[in-house]
């Protein structure tokens, strides 16, 4: 038996969590997807960076909507996500990368947004005091901070759950199909049907979009990540740095995570990654050299999220170019932990009201495809 | 807590925790020795400042984690003693910037 | 000392030097192949065979003849070709079978054609009130430091759990002169009758006759409480007493000393972050990998012999060590597996090894209040994780142990579920009415044992690494 719903949103991570509860808010009966449990991909597993720093141009209205939200995510959720907001910095290593933050920062000014601040060294380390001195500046995120990604998209889920949003985990949504103006999916033995179908369905919502006759180019990337054992507090805001992949974070237990985007070799049909050891030792040397107190630090643990990433490296957000009642939600390529909460609600908007406040017009799927709605 | 057997005819080593000497043989693991010795070796976890020893011995419980010749979060009992070796019990969270 | 691998590349690589790993190896070098045999500890022997080349204890009688079977199986891997490497540490093995490798603070990375991992067992977590406290150890620790350096329990000593190498170890720890005030035994009485169908393979098993006589040798010397129902260790930051109830009645006696066991389970950590597919063992209630009868795993190339193929004990574990070994040889090199004993052989000798285990497993099968604890008892000893946070966690709604790691991190500490993982997969499983298999266990990657940052960043760097840095 088909059980009608006001919407179906295939994917578990944080945007198709947040969308789903974001629904639900505006009164809506959602159905949630999830072929193996809310946040078991890139969003359970990422670096949880909250960032609105180093953006590309396109997604900075849909960041700073973002922001709003995680400023005040435990009124939203009921759980504080163990967010932080120490900031985020982005280091400079030499002069010519501080040439490069000093025209960012102006031409984001120039555009009006304000977040990004140039800083000289005496800033910069005394933000992160145990930066090696070579390293002459950078750009802070004064708002920016982290969050416990599995916790968070954990916590959207719930909160979903209990605003009356029906959730499916375990079970791939299959046969999806479009009929006398509603969508109709399977979900093992059940079936559900909708007039409206959310497509975020990360690494695997590509295939989706291609099957619908919206083929984008998108890649299953899987960046890497690894963490230390619990080590005394010595670093407050969110590390990145201009010109090596590296990212990094200390938690308030003590550990300290170490990303950046060195990739692994994902097996997606598997749900599995191999990991590349000899490109985690670069990041590995790349603490070593910057922080010359990390270096006795154990490694505990390593791991790879299986996403989308796009070849413009610009999510795939908005209406299907092709299908009334369709929409796209994916291809954040790497950094779409920060965006879930604002994307969420503006998802929710688009469907609700037909249109949103926030600036997402550089992000749809009609790039690719010219609309023949 | 533990005594040796007075079969053991092992020659001995002497090693040193937080700066005392301590009488361990030559094949004695770092946590078989403190075991084996008068010496308070519980160590404090990063967690709860909890007192732990040595569990079980064979490398898979981390319970026996010291420094050894500044090296921290060693495993005790893997790590066999050697002449002058220097052991500090750890406390709490006590790795990195010491 | 300790040197590192002198190749890149091996026919076959063997982790673990226990009864499985040492006749595994021995096996593959004598058919020809290039052997390489990493292991974690100082000397050759794994668990069951410890310091088999170095133990001080030198009466034979004191550790028994089945101890110094060991040597024999050291004396034919040293006589073979293979590449022996002790103090090694694989903190990385992946499905496309490349190794990392830890040898004296450097790593080193290595490629094998066919892999045997002898990773063996680990004691059974017995996760009771106060089993965190200073005093508190495993059995196993205690025969560890008896045989390696020959020293015994000095203190107020009890034992307590189930299971032969309980009583292995009490009668050894008598032999050499330590003290033990008290056994206590906690093998459900129910067991005796569940395990009696299987009892006919026992009696004829070599087990029976040794290990009546040993019960015997212990019962003789120290007070034994069978039938424990609740037990429980205090003290204030270190073990004073112990607290048990047997028959309905209570007793709580002094105590320097607490050594649990309640058997062994396969050690599964370096298995499992190679994508190794394992299942819940009912019977033996831990999780086993999925394997064929030549011990090959769901990946390609990866072998599984000795305890960590399913507890089947030492003899049952040189046999599966030889049946991998003579697999890889046959896939690799078939015309050298003519030097080897028959398939068919060794098949029959395994049969005869394994015989009289359902007993035994069924026997000593652990009580769920040992197993499965409640309220403050830790349950992840690295996090400081209780029974009752677990099932906090779950009534808010986390669903299996990945998802657990969310709430509380349990797992997520240096010891990587190696304690408290079984733990948490059967209370889990208990508190949403599933079973183990359907809760599942934690994801397990490298690094499977904590590896410094600096050591890291040392590693040889790659091609394309090499090549970024010329190009500037």
């Amino acid at each position: 038996m088909t059980q009608n719903v006001d919407a179906i949103v295939v994917g578990g991570g944080i945007h198709g969590c947040s969308t789903t509860l974001h629904l639900c808010l505006a009164g809506l009966k959602p159905v949630l997807i999830e072929k193996d449990y809310a946040g078991r991909h890139a969003s359970g597993v990422n670096a949880g960076g909250v960032r609105q720093l180093a953006r590309h141009i396109p997604e900075i209205p849909l960041s700073i909507r973002s922001m709003g939200i995680w400023e005040k995510i435990s009124d939203l959720l009921d759980d504080d996500c163990s967010f932080e907001s120490y900031g985020q910095v982005l280091v400079a290593e030499n002069e010519e990368e501080l040439a490069v933050c000093r025209a960012r920062v102006a031409e984001l000014n120039a555009l009006g947004f304000t977040h990004e601040e140039l800083i000289d060294g005496a800033e910069l380390r005394r933000l992160v005091p145990a930066v090696a001195e070579t390293c002459p500046g950078g750009v802070v995120s004064r708002r920016d901070g982290a969050a416990n990604p599995a916790q968070t998209t954990t916590a959207f889920r719930r909160k979903a759950q209990q605003l009356g949003a029906t959730v499916r985990e375990g079970v791939a949504a299959t046969n999806i199909r479009y009929s006398d103006g509603l969508w109709y999916v399977d979900v093992g033995s059940e079936s559900f049907a909708a007039p409206v179908l959310v497509n975020a369905a990360g690494a695997w919502a590509g295939k989706i979009a291609a099957a619908l006759g919206e083929p984008v180019p998108v890649e299953t990337v899987a960046p890497m990540l690894m963490i230390t054992s619990r080590v005394p507090h010595f670093i407050d805001p969110v590390v990145i740095l201009r010109g090596r992949k590296l990212s990094f974070k200390q938690f308030s237990n003590g550990t300290v995570l170490i990303g950046g985007g060195h990739l692994a070799t994902p097996y997606q049909d598997r749900n599995e990654t191999v990991l590349d050891w000899k490109s985690l030792a670069i990041s590995a040397r790349t603490v070593f050299e910057l922080f010359p107190v990390m270096r006795s630090a154990t490694i505990v643990r390593a791991w790879a999220g299986i996403e989308a990433k796009m070849k413009d490296d610009i999510p795939v957000f908005g209406p299907s170019s092709r299908h009334k009642g369709l929409y796209h939600q994916f291809g954040f390529s790497l950094h779409g932990f920060q965006l879930g909460p604002g994307a969420g609600a503006v998802m929710a908007e688009l469907i609700v009201n037909g249109g949103t406040q926030t600036r997402i017009s550089d992000l749809g799927i009609d790039r690719f495809h010219p609309t023949t709605l | 807590m533990f005594k040796r057997s007075e079969q053991d005819k092992r020659p001995p080593v002497q090693i040193f925790v937080d700066g005392v000497a301590v009488a361990a043989r030559e094949g004695d693991t770092v946590s078989a020795a403190l075991l084996a010795s008068s010496c308070d070796a519980r160590r404090s976890t990063a967690v709860s400042g909890a007192p732990r020893l040595p569990y079980c011995m064979m490398g898979v419980c981390f319970d026996c984690l010291v420094t050894i010749d500044g090296v921290g979060n060693r495993q005790g009992c893997l790590v066999p003693v050697a002449e002058g070796m220097q052991v500090e019990i750890q406390k709490g969270k006590r790795e990195i910037g010491r | 000392m300790t040197v590192a691998p002198k190749r890149e590349d091996y026919d076959v690589v063997v982790i673990g030097a226990g009864p499985a790993g040492l006749a595994a190896a021995a096996t593959s070098a004598e058919a020809g192949l290039s052997t390489l045999l990493l292991d974690e500890n100082v000397g050759p022997g794994g668990q069951v065979f410890r310091a088999i080349s170095s133990t001080p204890v030198t009466d034979r009688n004191q550790l028994g003849a089945d101890y110094w079977v060991g040597a024999d199986l050291v004396r034919s891997l040293r006589a073979s070709s293979a590449e022996v490497i002790h103090r090694a540490t694989v903190w990385s093995l992946d499905r496309n079978l490349d190794i990392a490798v830890s040898v004296g603070g450097a790593s080193a990375f290595v490629k094998a054609k066919r892999m045997i991992l002898a990773t063996g067992a680990l004691e059974r977590p017995f996760p009771i009130p106060g089993w965190t406290l200073p005093g508190v150890m495993t059995a196993g620790a205690a025969q560890t430091m008896l045989k390696s350096s020959a020293l015994v329990p000095d203190g107020r000593t009890v034992i307590a759990g189930q299971g032969p190498l309980l009583w292995l170890l009490a009668a050894q720890i008598l032999r050499l002169g330590g003290r033990i005030d008290r056994i206590l035994d906690t093998t459900e009485r129910g067991n005796y009758f569940a395990a009696l169908p299987h009892a006919l393979a026992f009696v004829t098993s070599p087990y029976f006759a040794k290990g009546l006589s040993m019960m015997r040798e212990v019962k003789a010397k120290v007070q034994v409480v069978s039938g424990i129902t609740e037990l429980s260790a205090s003290g204030d930051g270190q073990l004073a007493s112990v607290s048990y109830v047997a028959g309905g009645k209570r007793e709580t006696i002094p105590a320097d000393l607490l050594l649990l066991h309640q058997g062994v389970v396969p050690n599964v950590n370096l298995a499992m972050s190679a994508g190794i597919e394992h299942r819940w063992d009912d019977l033996q209630l831990c999780w086993s990998p999925v394997l064929d009868a030549s011990g090959n795993s769901s990946v390609a190339g990866i072998a599984i012999a000795g305890d960590g193929a399913g507890i089947g004990g030492a003899n049952a574990a040189v046999v599966r060590g030889r049946i991998a070994a003579r697999a890889a040889v046959e896939a690799l090199v078939p015309a050298a597996a003519a030097k080897l004993a028959p398939m068919a052989t060794l098949r029959s000798e395994l049969a005869k090894a394994e015989r009289g285990r359902v007993f035994l497993d069924t026997l000593f099968r652990p009580s769920p209040q040992f197993r499965i604890p409640t309220g403050d008892t830790i349950v992840c000893r690295c996090e400081e994780v209780t029974a009752k946070d677990v099932l906090d966690s779950v009534a808010i709604g986390a669903t299996g142990p990945n998802q657990l790691k969310a709430y509380r991190r349990t797992g997520m500490g240096p010891c990587q579920g190696r304690l408290c993982g079984l733990t948490v997969t059967e209370l889990m499983a208990q508190a949403r009415n599933k079973t183990p298999q359907e809760i599942g266990y934690y994801r397990l990657r490298a690094p499977v044992k904590p590896i410094t940052l600096a050591e890291l960043a040392a590693v040889p760097k790659s091609g394309a690494d090499v090549k970024a840095v010329v190009r500037g």
